[in-house]
């Protein structure tokens, strides 16, 4: 259990989000917006990503993150926000991994 | 985002100050809403929600979907005395999600032995509160019995406003503190904050049983944050 009161600079996704900005990265921010059944993940979790496929954060504890990046990488060179959403009863989504059996809708948008 | 959302954001959640950010989930926009912020109608009222629970969600709203994220910082209960009841209560405490630190600058009670795997600081308060601050996301229950440990870090609880105090002894004992807190410079309304005899009535007969009723008026105080503010409001 993290019992710390204060934020964990080194391994907060909107900490390093905004770093990464000052660095003057292009950054994308992915949100976990809804959830159903048996996610890992709870809603408001955040994956953070740098246009070269750098990444933070987790929505899903792993099953679902590969295909969020690339996502990610457009959203970041469109500029245009996408909500994403994986579950077992989206075949595609299967592939990519979300065996746990629930589903959830990511947001995706650019910081900037 | 709007980067100057995230750096905001970030600024309120180092501070440990709540916020919730309000993303309109069709053109992209985004907003931050500190606590006590007024925001109208259904999407006010979902805020509010956010805030008391700390559950983010999308909600539908004057004919649009927005996403709350709400980002409230974790609350903490900070115990003045390393006495019977704290034993008890810091386990509890921690496991109902509210981590916890005590401080009592007697060295023979504050032992590491009697307080394995707990934040202990056997100092005075005064110290350990220069430190590391009371904010309004801080719960402090003074439990030592004696005025030159408690009162000092009572008064800091006021004034920091956290969000529950509590505090050990007998309605008669709470009269002469009453006295000496007015004293120290502490304004009647503040001092009808303090919960005093502390703990919910459940008829607590043991320190373990104090320590029960003292972890549920802190669940309560928290659960209810704002509420009185809100009918004040309305």
């Amino acid at each position: 259990m993290d019992e710390s009161i204060y934020l964990d600079e080194a391994r907060d996704p909107l900490i390093i989000a905004e770093g990464w900005m000052k660095d003057g990265k292009d950054v994308a921010i992915a949100t976990v917006v809804e959830t159903w059944g048996s996610a890992p993940r709870p809603v408001g979790s955040h994956l953070v990503i740098d246009a070269e496929g750098n990444f933070h954060g987790s929505v899903s504890g792993g099953c679902v993150e590969g295909a969020v990046v690339t996502e990610a990488i457009d959203v970041i060179g469109s500029g245009k926000a996408r909500m994403l959403e994986f579950g077992v009863a989206d075949e595609t989504a299967w592939q990519v991994g979300l065996s746990c059996g629930g589903r959830i809708k990511v947001y995706v948008e650019r910081l900037g | 985002m709007d980067p100057y959302i995230l750096k905001t954001l970030n600024e309120e959640r180092r501070a440990r100050r709540a916020a919730v950010l309000v993303t309109d989930l069709g053109d992209g926009r985004d907003r931050i809403v500190r606590e006590g912020d007024h925001v109208a109608g259904d999407l006010g009222a979902a805020i509010a929600n956010a805030f008391r629970t700390g559950n983010s969600r999308s909600v539908e709203a004057e004919g649009r979907t927005f996403f709350l994220n709400a980002h409230l910082p974790r609350p903490r209960l900070v115990v003045i005395g390393a006495v019977h009841i704290s034993q008890a209560l810091a386990p509890m405490a921690r496991i109902a999600g509210y981590p916890v630190e005590i401080i009592d600058p007697r060295t023979a009670f504050a032992t590491p032995e009697r307080f394995p795997d707990v934040a202990l600081h056997a100092e005075w308060p005064e110290d350990v509160l220069k430190r590391a601050p009371l904010d309004s996301y801080t719960a402090l229950a003074a439990v030592t019995h004696d005025p030159k440990i408690d009162d000092f870090a009572l008064k800091a609880a006021l004034d920091a406003r956290c969000f529950y105090v509590g505090a050990l002894g007998s309605r008669k004992t709470h009269a002469k503190r009453v006295e000496r807190l007015l004293a120290l410079g502490a304004g009647a309304d503040q001092i009808a904050r303090i919960h005093a005899p502390i703990g919910l009535d459940i008829g607590a007969a043991s320190p373990a049983e104090i320590a029960v009723a003292v972890l549920a008026q802190t669940i309560h105080a928290f659960r209810s944050r704002g509420l009185e503010a809100k009918g004040a409001v309305a």
